[in-house]
């Protein structure tokens, strides 16, 4: 089996296991209990925040812990809107791939009488700071851009946009779901105001994150009762998981310039060969991007049915077809950097790890060039553009 | 839980009647590229009205690609008459059952068929 989904979730790594288990254990003790295992839990927990905050430059205050990225996303939005409304500010500026736990959330400010600007991605899938800064307005209250895409990998220029929001004065949260343990990320010289972040993405268990606070940035807690995380989230933490978190956070981040120029080559290798299928384009640009990122548009075939002979051929990937989004809209961040609908049907991510092989990457390359293959044999719209009916696009 | 049926991963897999037949007497095509369904059905209809011969070509889903292998199944021999009252239930039955959110690929199947007996029809 080869999985390539690791933008979806990843493998938990042996050491975050083993880091869980034995917290699990040993240290079943409620953080807020006085007694001794109470004690020692509160002890796990807080290194954990240590250990989470020395890795991107923040101070163990600095960080809450939630139960993912979209918990994290919603907490810092909401926030920022309820404290930018108290002053009169409501206009956020956020751009038009972000996630659907920061637009979801942004529509529901809409529909309260926010306004939401969402800036152009351009057809490289990158934000342009200079459009930052042209948006921001007296009332903005808060900048919302993602550290890196999770569909097309494009890393946005953080640290500039950062520093933009920073002499305006405006808060600016950034989603770096897909970016944390990936690529460096470091709160002080990224001009970070808030972040969100999720285990899952870098070999640690679901269902746990952390968003970052800078001091001084006011947040108020989503979940009302007990005074957990200084009273911005309540409910019993999840000791665990958080110190498993800690764990794989620190194993990803330990010689990551090695892992990322040897995840990157093996990405490098990946675009080449599916570049030579024919009619085929790379979504997002090929230079700013996630080391493990992949995603491809293959004109005449719809993503789904590529996806299924993929896995029977025992390769995991993903798709922003509809049918893959249960909706008839193919993926919102394809329709953003341009690509049409009949396009959009047919696009393929594969989101690589440290643990592909220079063998699963050939493997991929002569798979999808197969199916795609396969697949454009009998698809009336493959007919219709080699009989020149249609005009190719790609 | 898989996604699909045994059947219907089986017509996917081996999709029956895939092609294009030259000298069809009746062609349809139906969906569309933004929904990312289309489906176009050749049919070669002999003096008798019997369904000698069909063949399909889908752009599509795993269940869109199944639907109109099926729905192939369920006309080829049969008497245009019969083929006219295909419903989409009827393929989707046949395929032991669609998700709700896939029931649409059986009705494209459904008037896949019917639009090439329409453009049969028209031709006599």
């Amino acid at each position: 089996m080869i999985y390539a989904d690791n933008a979806a979730t990843t493998a938990m790594s042996e050491a975050a296991i083993a880091r869980m288990t034995e917290v699990m254990r040993q240290t079943y003790g409620n953080p807020s209990s006085l007694y001794s295992i109470g004690q020692e839990a509160k002890e796990v927990l807080e290194q954990a925040r240590a250990d989470i905050a020395s890795v991107i430059g923040a101070n163990p205050n600095e960080i809450i812990f939630t139960s993912g990225g979209s918990e994290a996303d919603n907490q810092a939005i909401t926030s920022a809107a309820r404290f930018g409304a108290k002053k009169g500010k409501k206009h956020i500026i956020s751009s038009a791939f972000e996630h659907h736990a920061v637009l979801h959330t942004l529509n529901k400010l809409k529909e309260e009488g926010f306004e939401i600007t969402l800036l152009d991605v351009h057809e490289d899938g990158l934000i342009r700071p200079e459009e930052v800064e042209a948006a921001i307005r007296e009332d903005t209250c808060l900048v919302t851009i993602m550290y890196a895409n999770n569909e097309i990998g494009t890393i946005q220029p953080i640290r500039k946009i950062g520093e933009i929001c920073k002499t305006k004065g405006v808060t600016f949260h950034t989603d770096a779901v897909q970016a944390m343990a990936h690529i460096p990320v470091n709160v002080d010289d990224d001009n970070i105001g808030m972040l969100s972040a999720s285990a899952h993405k870098f070999h640690g268990p679901k269902g746990v994150g952390f968003l970052y606070v800078r001091k001084g940035v006011p947040v108020f807690n989503l979940i009302e009762g007990g005074a957990q995380e200084r009273g911005k989230r309540a409910g019993t933490e999840n000791v665990a998981g958080i110190a498993a978190m800690a764990e794989a956070l620190k194993e990803a981040t330990t010689d990551m310039s090695e892992k990322m120029t040897s995840v990157a080559a093996k990405r490098d290798k990946l675009i080449q060969g599916l570049t030579e299928i024919p009619h085929s384009a790379l979504n997002g640009d090929a230079a700013h991007r996630l080391p493990g990122n992949v995603n491809f548009c293959f004109e005449g075939i719809e993503g789904e049915s590529l996806l299924l002979l993929l896995d029977d051929k025992g390769i995991q990937a993903s798709s922003g077809s509809a049918c893959t989004s249960g909706s008839l809209d193919p993926s919102h961040v394809l329709l953003a950097i341009g690509r049409v609908h009949d396009v959009a049907h047919g696009s393929l991510r594969l989101s690589i790890s440290e643990d592909t092989t220079d063998e699963d990457v050939k493997t991929i390359i002569s798979s999808v060039g197969e199916v795609v293959e396969y697949l454009r044999s009998f698809s009336p719209i493959w007919r219709d553009l080699t009989t020149g009916k249609k005009q190719f696009i790609l | 839980m898989a996604l699909y049926s045994e059947k219907v991963m089986e017509h996917f897999r081996n999709p029956r009647n895939v092609g294009v037949i030259e000298d069809a007497d009746g062609v349809g095509e139906v969906g569309n590229a933004k929904c990312g369904d289309i489906m176009k059905m050749y049919l070669k209809i002999n003096d008798d009205e019997i369904i000698e011969d069909v063949k399909f070509e889908t752009f599509g889903c795993g269940s869109a690609i199944a639907s109109s292998s099926m729905a192939t199944e369920l006309i080829k021999g049969k008497p245009v008459s019969e083929a006219m009252k295909l419903t989409n239930a009827a393929v989707a039955e046949a395929l032991d059952g669609l998700p709700d959110y896939k029931m649409h690929c059986s009705v494209l199947a459904e008037e896949a068929i019917k639009s090439a007996l329409d453009d049969y029809y028209s031709r006599k």
